[in-house]
């Protein structure tokens, strides 16, 4: 099959997206990792529930703000929900992944800080959300946290969609891989985070930890499988060569990332590394990925 | 001047007569109020624009195929006994299906009444998206204005009557403007004379359906598309065609992710629950 063929112009979008893929994939991961600790744990996972809240809620907020200055027009960033031409209405395109994405995240965006409102109260922080905390406790908290989880999940796919729904070089000949490969890599890195925020937090239980090391190495087996998946549509399509030359060195972070959770396991001087090492190598991993396939595309 | 009729209108651009002397970059230029980019030396090319972008919204493509210094032509084309510099005033392609309009998320990207694809400047918010799907590398990013720019096709000329800049400049009428109905004719006497002078690779570009569903600006070439860096019909696709497989890819994903997840916490919670349970044993 001859190579495919792109002539299309590099959108130049560069460290503002890549902040955005990184915290974005990091909060909607963290709070699916939330509700399965919530509704798929027992009572006891549910500080590192209430954490995962949190940190999804904390990943979040930066994200509108490197998304508006990533714009060239940041103070248009409304014309994303609103249309602004004559006779206008909703600005809602189902086949505009980046449309979609706008309203996705609003909406996470109240799903997420409702749950963290809950969280801070459980912990402790802020008692005059306890109302919300209990609301949250019982079937409309499942509920609320479901539909809440499927928006998250979304945030960390759809970027990868994204990508995809377009006409360069590696993203658009990557089409159905992109959005798992982000997720898995997304849910692998909220995994990582959690285990190491919870290294400092004396109320999340050790066995919850354990748990969450399992569910790390699932997702990172994941999160390979769909990388191989990736590279071999790239080599279909022809274009493997510009995920590779320079860009080995960032493999190279990915690759470490990846072993890392499992090296911890099963190899002897892996497991004299401090505790940390491995969350932090992971997250190196996931914004490792996300900037090769950003920045390979557009050279 | 009367104005135009509400119909699909468009450029024919036969390279054939294109003589490369840019009248049309200029009159672009000069009507569009554009800068340009700063000159730069290629050391490769007559070709000094580049590429086009938010400053140039026409460009002359200078393919030269011309005899290196060890008398060697790469890509012969049967132009000149098989040596050739091909010129073509490359622009905006109008599509019929907008790679560009399927993904602009603010609707700033619109179809006129002329058929043709205008972006309007109030509504873009600069998010570049069309930038990366359009598949001609028409779209540039416009620094000073925070926006999205290329080829209006000169709305505001053809409300007021006028024919485009870049047609009106063109000394050879290698640029020829009108409705796309009568355009096709004339685009289709001009192939079978070039063909019966046995030019057999001259082909026209964008006149059926094949690429984009048509585009309202086509071409006459004298090689094959990608020559011209422009993608075959095979490789003409639209960006909306990776939406489903996108998201079925990242909902397999999800489904396997929440009971890989729901299995190391169940799982993990079992065990722990029968090691507490034996302990005292
Ligand atoms: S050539 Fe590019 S910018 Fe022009 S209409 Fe087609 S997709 Fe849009």
């Amino acid at each position: 099959m001859p190579p495919a063929e792109h002539f299309a112009s590099p959108p130049e979008w560069q460290w503002w997206i890549l902040a955005y893929f990184f915290f974005g994939g990091l909060s909607g991961g963290s709070y699916a990792l939330g509700t399965l600790l919530r509704f798929g744990g027992d009572a006891r996972d549910e500080s590192a529930a209430r954490l995962a809240f949190i940190t999804s809620f904390i990943a979040l907020i930066p994200c509108p703000i490197f998304l508006m200055v990533d714009l060239g027009q940041p103070l248009f960033f409304w014309h994303m929900l609103v249309d602004a031409s004559p006779g206008g209405g909703l600005a809602f395109k189902p086949d505009s992944p980046m449309s979609l994405g706008s309203w996705a995240l609003l909406a996470f965006g109240l799903f997420s800080f409702v749950s963290f409102l809950g969280a801070i109260a459980e912990v402790g922080w802020f008692r005059a959300t306890n109302g919300i905390a209990r609301i949250l406790r019982g079937g409309v908290g499942l509920v609320w946290n479901a539909i809440g989880t499927v928006f998250g999940l979304f945030i960390c796919a759809y970027t990868g969609v994204l990508l995809a729904v377009s006409n360069q070089a590696v993203w658009s000949d990557a089409g159905w891989a992109l959005g798992g490969m982000f997720l898995a890599s997304a849910l692998a890195g909220s995994t990582a985070l959690l285990l190491l925020l919870a290294r400092s937090r004396r109320d999340v239980d050790a066995d919850t930890g354990v748990r969450l090391e399992t569910a790390d190495r699932y997702f990172v087996i994941l999160e390979t499988i769909l990388i191989v998946v990736f590279l071999i549509t790239l080599a279909i399509a022809g274009t493997i060569g510009k995920v590779l030359g320079v860009w080995l060195v960032l493999w190279l972070v990915v690759i470490i990332g990846l072993a890392a959770p499992i090296a911890m396991l099963s190899s002897g001087a892996a497991r004299r590394w401090p505790p940390v090492a491995a969350p932090i190598l992971a997250l190196l991993g996931v914004l490792a990925l996300r900037a090769l396939v950003i920045f390979s595309a557009q050279i | 001047m009367a104005a135009f009729q509400e119909r699909p209108m468009g450029f024919f651009t036969d390279t054939s007569i294109c003589i490369g002397c840019k009248a049309c970059e200029v009159a672009c230029k000069e009507w569009n109020q554009l800068q340009g980019d700063p000159a730069k030396f290629t050391a490769d090319s007559y070709d000094n624009t580049g590429q086009l972008d938010a400053q140039n919204w026409r460009h002359v493509q200078f393919i030269e195929q011309v005899p290196d210094n060890n008398g060697v032509v790469f890509n012969p084309t049967p132009i000149a006994g098989g040596q050739a510099w091909l010129m073509m005033s490359d622009v905006c392609k109008h599509c019929k299906n907008a790679s560009c309009m399927e993904v602009c998320p603010t609707n700033a990207l619109m179809r006129t009444e002329y058929d043709t694809v205008y972006i309007q400047n109030d509504v873009c918010n600069g998010c570049r998206n069309c930038i990366s799907a359009c598949p001609y590398g028409v779209i540039g990013f416009n620094e000073e204005k925070g926006i999205a720019q290329k080829c209006t096709l000169c709305y505001d000329r053809l409300q007021g009557g006028l024919q485009p800049a870049c047609a009106k400049a063109c000394p050879t009428e290698s640029i020829k403007f009108g409705y796309v109905d009568d355009l096709h004719k004339v685009a289709d006497d001009r192939l079978a004379n070039l063909q019966k002078q046995g030019y057999a690779k001259a082909q026209l570009y964008g006149r059926d359906e094949k690429v984009y569903g048509g585009l309202n600006a086509f071409f006459l070439l004298m090689d094959k598309p990608e020559v011209y860096k422009l993608p075959n019909a095979e490789n003409a696709t639209l960006p909306s065609r990776n939406n489903l497989p996108g998201y079925v890819g990242g909902v397999a994903t999800a489904v396997v992710g929440l009971i890989a997840g729901l299995l190391a916490f169940r799982n993990g919670r079992m065990n722990s629950n029968n090691n507490n349970t034996t302990t005292p044993n």
